[in-house]
């Protein structure tokens, strides 16, 4: 259960299956590309903050995934103790990660942005508050996994159309649902408001920003906290689709990584598209070839647009 | 004098050779293995890290790989450690090499990225193998007397060398962290070392100056991937099984990061300092308190030295000297 693709949970190809030939290919297709487009609006969820911490404001947040499990765990606290609806619990966990965004930027921006020391360094005071976030993380629950329970959990919808059977999971509908919602939401703000014109001008040239009488460490602390405050909701959506365990976010450094650099820097936009792309490869891929292979895909994806294409689809930031 | 640190590595070498040759506690030479191992680990790093400024988060990657090839040539051909171990080297330096040849000319996020993602890639594909035990892993004895070139090494009754594989193999390590201290002390006082800060400097100005920046930098990864390797090669032989949870660990890498950052980076006697203090404190502490708040102490020490003294314990001795 360690891989992030046992969430598709591909039917087994049996003798009995296989000697229906290309109907059941069809239908392993579709499936597989239905599964992967729900999966990516759960990948979007997980990769927007990261666009914003990384791509926006030039923080690499490497621990991103791994407090989406912080979030995850949070979520499964108020559901077993309280009773309380996993995506509702998400919602309101979000202003705490809000808060949480908040202080470590500016512990970032004191101890690394304002004396301009080494871009690297910054770098590793993530590598450690991720590995703090999953000591601390075991150390109070464990390394069991934790579940949680909602009506939409475990039930899915069929429909048979043109002969062919479909089967798509509540929960992975409710995800895409929840997770396509607050990226649009977020799409929307940086597109239109003031604020999120400023926050995308802090990334193309601070200097002007401060001209134009805005501070741009406040723009760039404010986006930062929302960018950290989406884990509230992809925490929750993660444990409503897999079971979760402190190391898991180690599995989706590859995934969120490969979609921000696939998407482009900078691009909102673009991490909604590549997150569809890598949903529905990763999708395909644990289908036709078991699951245990989906963490290659990322990677082959990642190395695949550093290689070639390093400005990634919609980027228009420099790589160098 | 001139050849003051190659008589200083000899010394080291002996004094390792008399710990195996009294015959102390057995747990010495358990908990000395590590400690060794980190001097290795970390001084690899550092070579990279520390006077290129590049992080590679996919230490336990490469030292995986090692470790990995030395199980597949066990299993393929009984091949002995010392064959294990140059093989393991050539295998994780092309992959340093190649993983470099993919992202050096970016950004260096994008490098520290990809080898955060490689570990886990190269887990994924470890899982997926039987003939090196898959996920569950594989257990196998060491040859009894293993034997160079005629010579045999061990020999219980006396007579050889070693008494037993333990002790073999705790000397092998020492050879191989004198020998990447050695390696990482050669690279910093000649101009591959100058060349490397440079780089840490300003890489855009070292390129002009006509620094041929990505060649120094694919020879640092190969080097330091190489190094690597070679500390994971002697891995399995040790634990005499070995699994994918172990070999590609997430302490690993936080390890090698924390060890020259706590050190001192800018010096080979750096990662020394770090890998030794950090070395003994994590074995003492791992016998005496559980083994995550451990590695708590070892996260917030991480933080602490990046945020408040990026200079490490060296750098804080050197000033006071001055």
């Amino acid at each position: 259960m360690r891989e992030s693709a046992t969430v598709l949970e591909p039917s087994p190809l049996t003798p009995e299956l296989e000697k229906r030939g290309v109907v059941v290919f069809l239908e392993l297709l579709i499936n597989a590309l239905v599964a992967g487009l729900l999966l990516g609006g759960f990948f979007a969820a997980l990769s927007i903050g990261l666009s914003i911490c990384f791509g926006l404001l030039d923080t690499v947040n490497i621990a991103h995934p791994t407090l989406i499990v912080a979030a995850a765990f949070c979520t499964f606290i108020l559901n077993s103790t309280f009773g309380i609806d996993p995506i509702l619990a998400g919602i309101i966990i979000t202003p705490i990660f809000f808060g949480l965004g908040w202080l470590i930027y500016s512990a970032y921006y004191q101890f690394f942005e304002k004396t301009s020391a080494e871009a690297l360094r910054g770098l590793a005071f993530f590598f450690g508050l991720l590995f703090i976030t999953e000591v601390v993380l075991i150390m109070v629950f464990g390394v069991d996994h934790r579940l949680v329970e909602a009506r939409y959990i475990g039930e899915s919808i069929s429909a048979v159309i043109g002969g062919l059977e479909f089967s798509v999971p509540y929960r992975l509908l409710t995800a895409f649902v929840v997770a396509s919602a607050m990226t649009l939401g977020l799409h929307l703000y940086f597109e239109r408001t003031f604020f999120g014109r400023a926050a995308r001008a802090v990334h193309q040239d601070m200097m002007a920003l401060s001209l134009m009488g805005v501070d741009p460490v406040y723009i760039k602390r404010m986006a930062f906290a929302i960018g950290l405050s989406t884990c509230g909701l992809a925490g929750a959506l993660m444990i409503i689709i897999i079971p979760v365990e402190p190391a898991v976010g180690r599995l989706f450094i590859g995934n969120v990584f490969a979609i921000v650099v696939l998407g482009g820097l900078g691009s909102i936009s673009g991490t909604l598209v590549a997150a569809f792309i890598l949903g529905i490869a990763v999708s395909i891929v644990s289908t036709f070839f078991g699951p245990s292979w989906a963490p290659a895909v990322s990677f082959g994806i990642l190395l695949g647009v550093l290689a070639f294409k390093p400005t990634g689809l919609f980027g228009v930031g420099d790589t160098r | 004098m001139r050849y003051k640190f190659e008589i200083g590595c000899i010394l080291v070498l002996l004094a390792a050779y008399l710990f195996t040759y009294l015959e102390v506690n057995r747990f010495l030479y358990v908990a000395g293995f590590p400690i060794l191992q980190f001097v290795m680990i970390a001084t690899a790093w550092n070579i990279l890290g520390g006077y290129g400024g590049y992080i590679n988060f996919g230490t336990a990657g490469f030292l995986g790989v090692g470790s990995y090839t030395a199980v597949a040539l066990i299993q393929w051909l009984g091949a002995g450690i010392v064959e294990q171990v140059i093989i393991a080297g050539v295998v994780a330096g092309f992959l340093g090499l190649s993983i470099g040849y993919f992202t050096l000319r970016l950004k260096g996020v994008y490098f520290a990225i990809a080898t955060l993602a490689l570990a886990i890639v190269l887990e994924t594909f470890v899982n997926n193998w039987d003939f090196v035990g898959g996920a569950a892993g594989i257990s196998f004895l060491p040859p009894r007397k293993p034997e160079l070139l005629g010579y045999v090494f061990i020999d219980s009754k006396g007579g050889a060398l070693f008494g037993n594989t333990k002790e073999y193999l705790f000397f092998i390590m020492a050879v191989l962290a004198v020998f990447s201290v050695w390696i990482a002390r050669s690279i910093e006082k000649g101009k591959l070392g100058r060349g490397l800060n440079s780089i840490k400097d300003n890489e855009e100005a070292a390129e002009c100056m006509g620094v041929p920046t990505l060649r120094l930098k694919l020879f640092a990864t190969t080097i330091s991937g190489s190094l690597m390797g070679m500390a994971g090669a002697v891995f399995p032989s040790f634990l005499t099984f070995i699994d994918p949870l172990t070999a590609f660990n997430l302490e690993f890498a936080v390890n090698s990061l924390a060890m020259p950052m706590i050190g001192g980076t800018f010096t080979w006697i750096g990662p020394v300092v770090g890998a030794v203090l950090l070395g003994t404190v994590q074995q003492w502490a791992i016998v005496t308190f559980s083994s995550e708040l451990n590695l708590l102490i070892l996260g917030v020490l991480l933080i602490f030295f990046v945020t408040v003294a990026p200079h490490g314990i060296v750098g804080w001795f050197m000033k006071k000297n001055k």
